[in-house]
């Protein structure tokens, strides 16, 4: 499969909804793996990172999972198709910064990604909609089993798969799930809810992962622990957690709802007023904005919106998206205009914000005083 | 008893339990005097005598044979240079590992092929024991039908059916 076609198409999970997907946008779980005789990329050579990948590669594109895929050697690949693949977490940031010896392989769907050479030799990633953290692994399980008749593992009796990194140790495995929690921030909740996850052994990362900020209040939840138990255990653990972590979002949207829907009334108009007739909009500025529209989407306050055309969007307003729509680098002034282009062309025909609840008295005259287009 | 360092007679005799293990030294009075035994705050008996650095929940000495990794990169940037690294540096490892993990020993998934070898060593482990049994009990034949069967299994021949 061509890179044009791959990015072309939405993934699936970009586009299907799952289980509490109005506040879950996606569940992960990847697996690092490695292989006896190489020493782990971080501390090899670049010849030995060839050889490596010379040997995984036509192991990894015959997967059946892989069949009409996408796979390509990083020496073939640009700064900015690299970085379109962080962008739809496909790979990670760490992976689009090496060059040589480095290749990555995506199914036809994008909901498996494999790294080769990246922090350990393999990192086989399953993402899925919504809250679906065992569909994700069954999907990495089952090619994790395929890959591993195929190729040998460094696993140890005691420690497990041997990984780069001791904190990978033993399963290897990350289940991260990505939350949207737009309620629990305008409420100045998110800081408790964070540091009570982080207590009992998870940790909270921004859209990007490790070290990034928590734009468009979207929060990855993750375990940390990878050793002394099993999968589903881990699994378990998250699905808990996450699921008090909904209803904590929940009560916090049905409490604006009813305490304060003036403000939630303006906050929602506001960002729908801005995104439909701005000209400049910079990146975090249009993710914080689209994340007030999505929940103005989930509380039907916004008739009609497809949650996933935001989804969708959000994706499509990211600094490599725009510039390989471009087809040319951009100054971050220009990404700035084009943000502003396709947002308004998306959100054409949305229609604007209703009232949150009949019951309530009118709002007064909206605060905004930009111009009817 | 002669010291353990000049091989003098010795006239001094200790004994340190490190980590569960017992350690003893024979010294002679100079030498005694000399590694400052008789100051007991500061006295580490491997450190002093066994050239034997005590085991720490710290890893800092030592290479990786199988890719030249050394402990002092491994304390710098917190990861293993190969596999092997992980046998390389396993004094102390338990310690890093009960700080970062639940556990320090893998429950989770095994590969397909290490089940299987489990499986094996396990059947071989029962026709050992029975194997025992039969000689014991003096039948002789079943003896002769066991040791059979675990050579097959030790060294199965590809074309077998």
């Amino acid at each position: 499969m061509l890179f044009k076609t791959l990015i072309n198409h939405p993934a699936d999970w970009m586009q299907g909804s799952g289980p509490h997907s109005e506040i879950v946008m996606t569940s992960r779980v990847r697996l690092a793996r490695n292989l006896r005789g190489f020493p782990f990329p971080g501390y090899s050579q670049e010849h030995q990172r060839l050889e490596l990948v010379q040997l995984a590669r036509p192991c990894v594109d015959a997967l059946p999972e892989m069949k009409d895929g996408y796979s390509e050697d990083y020496a073939k690949l640009s700064k900015t198709r690299k970085q379109v693949m962080v962008e739809r977490h496909l790979v990670s940031r760490e992976h689009a910064a090496r060059a040589n010896g480095c290749a990555v392989a995506v199914d036809r769907k994008q909901n498996l990604s494999i790294m080769i050479n990246e922090e350990d030799h393999f990192r086989i990633q399953g993402i899925r909609p919504g809250l679906n953290l065992r569909s994700a692994w069954q999907l990495v399980d089952k090619v994790d089993t395929e890959l591993e008749g195929a190729l040998p593992y460094a696993y140890d009796e005691k420690l497990g798969y041997l990984t780069a990194c001791p904190t990978n140790l033993g399963t290897g495995m990350r289940a991260s799930v990505m939350l949207h929690l737009p309620a629990l921030a305008l409420t100045d909740q998110i800081n408790p809810v964070i540091k009570a996850v982080g207590k009992i052994g998870l940790a909270v990362r921004g859209l990007y992962g490790e070290g990034t900020e928590a734009l468009g209040n979207l929060f990855q939840i993750s375990n940390q622990h990878t050793l002394g138990e099993k999968e589903g255990e881990i699994i378990s653990q998250i699905e808990k957690v996450i699921e008090r972590v909904i209803n904590s979002e929940t009560n916090a949207r049905q409490k604006l709802v009813e305490d304060n829907p003036n403000m939630l009334q303006d906050q929602v108009g506001r960002a729908y007023a801005i995104l439909r007739h701005a000209h400049i909009l910079a990146s975090k500025e249009a993710l914080n904005l689209l994340s007030l529209l999505r929940l103005g989407a989930d509380l039907d306050l916004i008739s009609n919106c497809d949650r996933s055309l935001l989804d969708m969007l959000l994706l499509e307003i990211q600094p490599a998206h725009l510039q390989l729509r471009a087809g040319k680098d951009l100054s971050p002034e220009e990404r700035d205009l084009r943000r502003a282009e396709i947002t308004r062309t998306r959100l054409h025909s949305l229609a604007g914000p209703s009232n949150v609840s009949n019951n309530q008295p009118p709002p007064e005259a909206p605060t905004s005083d930009l111009p009817d287009e | 008893m002669k010291c353990d360092v000049c091989e003098s007679e010795a006239t001094v005799f200790l004994t340190q339990i490190i980590n569960g293990q017992m350690t003893t030294v024979n010294l002679c009075d100079a030498c005694s005097q000399a590694k400052g035994v008789t100051d007991e705050m500061g006295f580490g008996l491997a450190e002093a005598f066994l050239n034997q650095p005590t085991p720490t929940n710290d890893v800092t000495e030592g290479v990786c044979e199988a890719c030249g990794f050394t402990a002092a990169q491994l304390k710098k940037i917190g990861r293993m240079g190969c596999p092997e690294c992980y046998s390389a540096f396993r004094d102390g490892l338990d310690g890093l590992l009960k700080a970062m993990h639940k556990g320090t020993r893998h429950v989770g998934k095994t590969p397909s092929k290490i089940t299987q070898s489990r499986h094996v060593q396990g059947n071989i482990n029962h026709l050992r024991e029975e194997l025992a049994n039969a000689v014991r009990d003096e039948r002789y034949e079943d003896a002769a039908r066991l040791k059979n069967e675990i050579d097959r299994m030790l060294n199965p021949t590809p074309d077998a059916v």
